[in-house]
């Protein structure tokens, strides 16, 4: 299979690889796929207020998969969260020129984009207003 | 040392000098007709053929008379499987096989099953072997046709066709071999294997693409095979159509280097793969050799890296020419048939590379090969959660994955 010159940059040269500490609160790691099916995606979030400081990925799968989790990893740093829960799975296939077997890929970058957010959403202390409210005795 | 460095035999092999040289002057000189009785250019053409045949017949301890020329195994196999089938249909509709087959293979049995045949794929084990065991208790009275792959492609696994052939003798049921990887690797003697019908292939032995041979016993039992290509008449009415000459002196050459060389490639390709598989095993951890460590062609090997995947690891390898086993390389998305037959586990399956060793293969090319792969693996390993999951002592196992 030929890559496009896109995906192979990414495979040479991937962007953000690493882990950042998932205990902290100020951090959401969504990890999707599963071995079985050849792929697994994690990817990290630090967020500050509600802007994406930093993130990192480490991805078990093709070079398409790699190259789609790699590519997500740049476009969300310095996005906010609002943004980065925009990125849609046909961009990174534009993009990265993904063929229709490895489009798979895409989808699981986006899912570990909107995994990650929402792990880091779950961190968070929840609002006191929308708390339900004990009852005083 | 030419890079990239081809290491994929069991995919194909090149034409060893020798076997193009015998081949040339057919092309042009000596161009009859083998089937043209009526000149000296049909007799130079039917006299070089029947060389080839005697050849053929020479590796394998079969008569000439056995030897229909095909196009390579898949033609073989169809003929085979078909043509068995079709002839002894009156005697039974049941066949056996294995789900290790290449695909021409299964692919035919599918075919025979819409036509109304039965077939029984029976499971290996783990290292992708069927015993004699496993195919007695799938024989029925109504059994006609044992298939059953020598040498796997995939992972080198040899069955134990003796043993098998044995049975199916005593049963009065046919033995079909798939041989295509087994032929000038091991010893092959049709009678003493007892095998009835054994399909072999030029390109897989140094010799060129798109010529073959079946091996169709002609006593004890006389096999008869209804032909799939009807036509002149050709290969004792067989296989119609004008003999590829240049092919079929192409493939004798091929079997007679195979047999005067045959300890020589034997030690040469053996003695390559152990020399990679010792790298490879010295510098990485968590690395499984697929099949049959003891029953396996001796150039072959096939290694699972645990916690890469297959596709993206044959990406890293911009010297070194594999297959993987993993679904990425093909278009459908499942692993390996073969991997899977042996309970390999899908998720190590994906990280399956195929590794063959050839003729020409030099041991500065196996050092090269083994190190580029060693550091592949380790550069993805920094890059795969599940190798860091592991590294913190997490089992995998355990994780409830969201697929997908
Ligand atoms: C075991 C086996 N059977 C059959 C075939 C098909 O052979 P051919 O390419 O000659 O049709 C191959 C090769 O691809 C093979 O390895």
């Amino acid at each position: 299979m030929a890559y496009s010159d896109k995906v192979l940059d990414h495979y040479n040269q991937p962007r953000n690889v690493g882990s950042l500490d998932k205990k902290k609160t100020s951090v959401g790691t969504g990890v999707v796929g599963a071995p079985e099916c050849g792929d697994v995606m994690k990817l990290q979030i630090e967020v500050e207020g509600d802007m994406i400081m930093d993130a990192k990925f480490k991805t078990f799968g093709c070079g398409s998969a790699i190259a789609s989790s790699s590519l997500a990893t740049e476009w969300i740093k310095g996005k906010t969260i609002d943004e980065a829960m925009q990125i849609q799975n046909t961009e990174i296939v534009e993009e990265l020129s993904l063929p229709p077997v490895k489009i798979h890929c895409s989808v699981l970058a986006e899912d570990a984009i909107k995994s990650a957010i929402a792990d880091y959403k779950s961190k968070q202390p929840k609002n006191q207003d929308s708390e339900p409210q004990g009852e005083a005795r | 040392m030419n890079l990239p460095i081809y290491l994929d035999f069991q995919a194909t092999t090149p034409v060893d000098q020798r076997v193009l040289d015998a081949m040339l002057p057919y092309f042009s000189a000596t161009f009859g007709n083998a089937a043209s009785r009526s000149h000296s250019f049909g007799w130079a053409a039917e006299e070089a053929v029947g060389r080839a045949r005697k050849q053929i017949a020479d590796l394998i301890g079969a008569s000439p008379k056995e030897i229909v020329f095909t196009s390579g195994s898949t033609e073989g196999i169809n003929l085979a499987l078909k043509g068995a089938a079709e002839m002894y249909a009156a005697k039974g509709k049941h066949i056996i096989t294995t789900q290790v087959e290449h695909k021409a293979v299964l692919d035919t049995c599918k075919r025979l099953e819409q036509e109304g045949y039965e077939v029984t794929y029976l499971k290996p084990d783990k290292t992708g072997r069927v015993s004699a065991e496993v195919v007695e208790e799938a024989l029925r009275d109504d059994t006609i046709l044992v298939a059953l792959l020598w040498a796997s492609n995939e992972i080198g696994t040899i069955n134990p066709v003796r043993e098998i052939g044995k049975l199916c003798h005593e049963r009065g049921v046919l033995l079909f071999t798939d041989a295509t990887q087994a032929v000038g690797k091991l010893p092959v003697d049709v009678e003493s294997d007892n095998i009835d019908l054994l399909c072999l292939s030029a390109h897989k032995i140094y010799g060129p693409k798109g010529v073959g041979a079946l091996f169709v016993r002609r006593r004890n039992p006389r096999v008869r095979l209804v032909a799939q290509m009807d036509g002149g008449g050709h290969e004792r009415g067989m296989r119609s159509g004008t003999l590829n000459v240049p092919g079929i002196v192409g493939l004798g050459a091929a079997c007679n280097i195979c047999q005067e060389d045959f300890q020589k490639d034997l030690d040469h390709g053996r003695g390559l793969r152990d020399r990679f598989e010792k790298q490879i095993f010295e510098a990485l951890d968590h690395v499984y050799i697929n099949g049959d460590p003891e029953n396996r062609l001796p150039q072959a090997s096939n290694i699972s890296f645990a916690y890469v995947e297959g596709e993206s690891l044959i990406m890293g390898f911009a010297d070194i020419a594999v297959s993987s086993g993993s679904a990425c390389t093909s278009a459908s998305l499942e692993p390996s048939h073969v991997l899977r037959a042996c309970d390999v586990g899908d998720e190590l399956a994906h990280s399956s590379i195929r590794f063959s060793f050839g003729r020409l293969t030099s041991a500065e090319e196996v050092d090269h090969a083994a190190a580029q792969v060693i550091e592949a693996v380790k550069r993805l390993r920094e890059l795969s959660p599940l190798y860091e999951m592991v590294q913190e002592g997490i089992d995998l196992s355990t994780i409830n994955w969201s697929g997908h």
